[in-house]
């Protein structure tokens, strides 16, 4: 019991409850896992990675986020060059170099996330950007160091920041030096905020363990997509801990708005006026007329 | 740095030389094992064993002043070095009856509010704050979940990063992640030589890495949660000796030893103003990470 118990204390696996693998074979990634609806790349992309049928958010890369968000043209990325090195030369099934190199390669992203400065609606902000789909988004040294730039960037500016997060946690495969990143985050906002910044965090699909628990949380205002998992611990492990029956939307966007955890639930196509609007109310200008 | 924490004031020179030999030689997977054995070994003193015989006219405070009183976590006011302090430390039960009230010493958010208050209550009337860490992670519960478990952890972290008098942690047995971490966000960290310190469990590594819980030890050995290699990776700031056969083995001993390893620390960083104590505490963690 309690080594069962110690076991599932500490959660940084991805998990979702409607697994689109355990329904029905290998789905294929521009199929909804909600209604089955299929579309073409384009498509979707057009459709800012929706389902137009039922509504579903599919994951959306960092690249096509940015190009959403930021007014055309004007982003600049920043902290490009940081990359995740491997002090502790790790080894599970595969060497963690080769999961890196691999998920470079297939991603074309150098880490789970990218920063940089941008324009939205024509109000200067800085954008941290996390892409799930390179290494599930966890959060290791470069991730951390690349979050904490922004912030850095974003106080020397005065610009706000607006965090967009999706990721399952932080990264095992650099054991200790992962869980500093929480700390290293959280005094990273906690400049920001002194220097009169603000901070807007849009909890992406998954959104969990490490990185919920630090700067995340801390977004002056926070912002969830649609049946997006916000948990620190995820289903799997707390069903095998508690042997409760779990509520349908356990962790979910919903349940976190219900409980006071977040501050709204916007579908992608109206994330961007809100942001424009959240910019308009941070700015420190005052409008005439 | 103090690389010893208190061993520069303490014990006697042949023991002294025996710990400094065995840090500087390469830990092996055994004895990475072992630390994780000892760690969570059932007669390892607790925060309540540190307190008995650590502070003075200890009074324990109770409740979150919203929800509950989350006994996985105690706190209180007492007196150490003459001088009153806060005290934070995770507290894990004895017997079965103690560790269920305890929760394991897996605290939910109300644990983590509760510290959250008293760490406030300890920056308004100038208190040291110290915090002892000794958990196997924060509770992983539906309704701990419901109450902001992640939300109350990051907090938790931005008050201590906040707060302007003097923060003294140290890992006691288990620093469970995001649960350890939460109470541990200090200007000096400290470890116990048989603690660990670690972003998952051995057991969940393994289950999610190799697919298979079994391969804790394997897991252990990749992922290094000794106190040896958290302190050459910068994480901590000195290890705390222990009695030679482990602190189960004598907790008068192991008191006396860490006493004098957080009273040293604490001396190190007493009387520095509130805002240079802030900024220090605030880049040392900007520091920590390696990349490339």
């Amino acid at each position: 019991m309690v080594d069962q118990m110690a076991e599932s204390g500490i959660d940084v696996s991805i998990e979702r409850k409607d697994e689109p693998q355990a329904v029905e074979g290998k789905r294929h990634a521009n199929t909804c896992p909600s209604c089955s609806s299929h579309y073409r790349d384009e498509e979707l992309r057009a459709s800012l990675r929706v389902c137009t049928q039922c509504g579903h958010h599919f994951p959306m890369p960092a690249s096509e986020r940015i190009a959403y968000l930021a007014d055309p043209g004007s982003f600049e990325e920043e902290a490009a060059d940081v990359r995740s090195a491997d002090p502790l030369e790790f080894f599970d099934l595969r060497p963690y170099k080769e999961r890196l190199a691999e998920a470079e390669l297939q991603t074309g992203l150098g880490e789970a996330i990218v920063v940089g400065r941008a324009t939205l609606d024509e109000h200067d902000c800085e954008l941290s950007v996390m892409d799930f789909s390179f290494l599930g988004g966890s959060m290791g040294s470069a991730v951390g160091e690349k979050f904490v730039r922004a912030c850095e960037s974003a106080v020397e500016r005065g610009a706000p920041l607006i965090s967009v997060t999706a990721s399952g946690g932080a990264r095992m495969q650099e054991g200790i030096l992962s869980l500093m990143q929480l700390p290293k985050t959280v005094c990273a906002v906690e400049d920001l905020h002194d220097a009169g910044g603000a901070l807007i965090s849009v909890m992406a699909h998954p959104t969990t363990a490490g990185v919920l628990a630090s700067f995340a949380s801390l977004g002056d205002v926070i912002v969830a997509e649609p049946k997006a998992l916000l948990s620190f611990t995820g289903p799997r492990v707390v069903q095998q801990t508690t042997r409760e029956k779990l509520p349908d939307d356990f962790g979910l966007s919903e349940s976190n708005y219900r409980y006071g955890h977040v501050d709204a639930i916007l579908p992608r196509n109206e994330l961007r006026p809100y942001l424009a609007r959240l910019l308009r109310l941070f700015s420190s200008e005052t409008s005439d007329g | 740095m103090s690389l010893l924490g208190g061993t520069r004031v303490s014990g006697d020179l042949e023991r002294l030389e025996e710990q400094l030999e065995r840090m500087q030689a390469e830990v092996t997977d055994e004895e990475i094992w072992r630390s994780v054995e000892l760690a969570r070994h059932p007669d390892r003193p607790y925060t309540l064993d540190y307190v008995e015989r650590l502070l003075d006219d200890f009074v324990e405070l109770h409740g979150d002043r919203g929800r509950a009183d989350d006994r996985a976590l105690v706190t209180g006011l007492g007196r150490f070095g003459g001088r009153t302090v806060a005290l934070i430390g995770h507290q894990k039960g004895r017997d079965l009856k103690e560790r269920t009230e305890r929760n394991f010493g897996m605290a939910y958010p109300e644990g983590y509010r509760k510290a959250m208050r008293v760490m406030e209550l300890a920056g308004r009337h100038d208190f040291p704050l110290l915090t002892l860490v000794d958990t196997p992670g924060a509770y992983p519960g539906v309704s701990a979940e419901q109450h902001g478990q992640g939300g109350a952890i990051a907090r938790s972290q931005a008050v201590l990063a906040r707060l302007g008098v003097p923060i003294v942690s140290c890992i006691i047995g288990e620093g469970g992640s995001g649960g350890a971490i939460a109470i541990a966000v200090a200007d000096r960290v400290l470890m116990q030589e048989n603690a660990i310190y670690s972003v998952i469990s051995p057991e969940g590594c393994a289950a999610i890495l190799w697919r298979d819980a079994g391969e804790a030890r394997k897991a252990a050995a990749a992922f290094k949660p000794d106190a040896v290699h958290s302190l050459e990776l910068g994480v901590i700031d000195g290890i705390v000796p222990e009695p030679d056969d482990g602190a189960h083995t004598d907790h008068d001993g192991a008191a006396r030893l860490l006493g004098e390893s957080l009273e040293l620390a604490l001396s190190e960083v007493d009387g520095t103003p509130p805002d240079v104590l802030r900024r220090e505490r605030r880049a040392k963690f900007r520091r920590m990470g390696i990349h490339a």
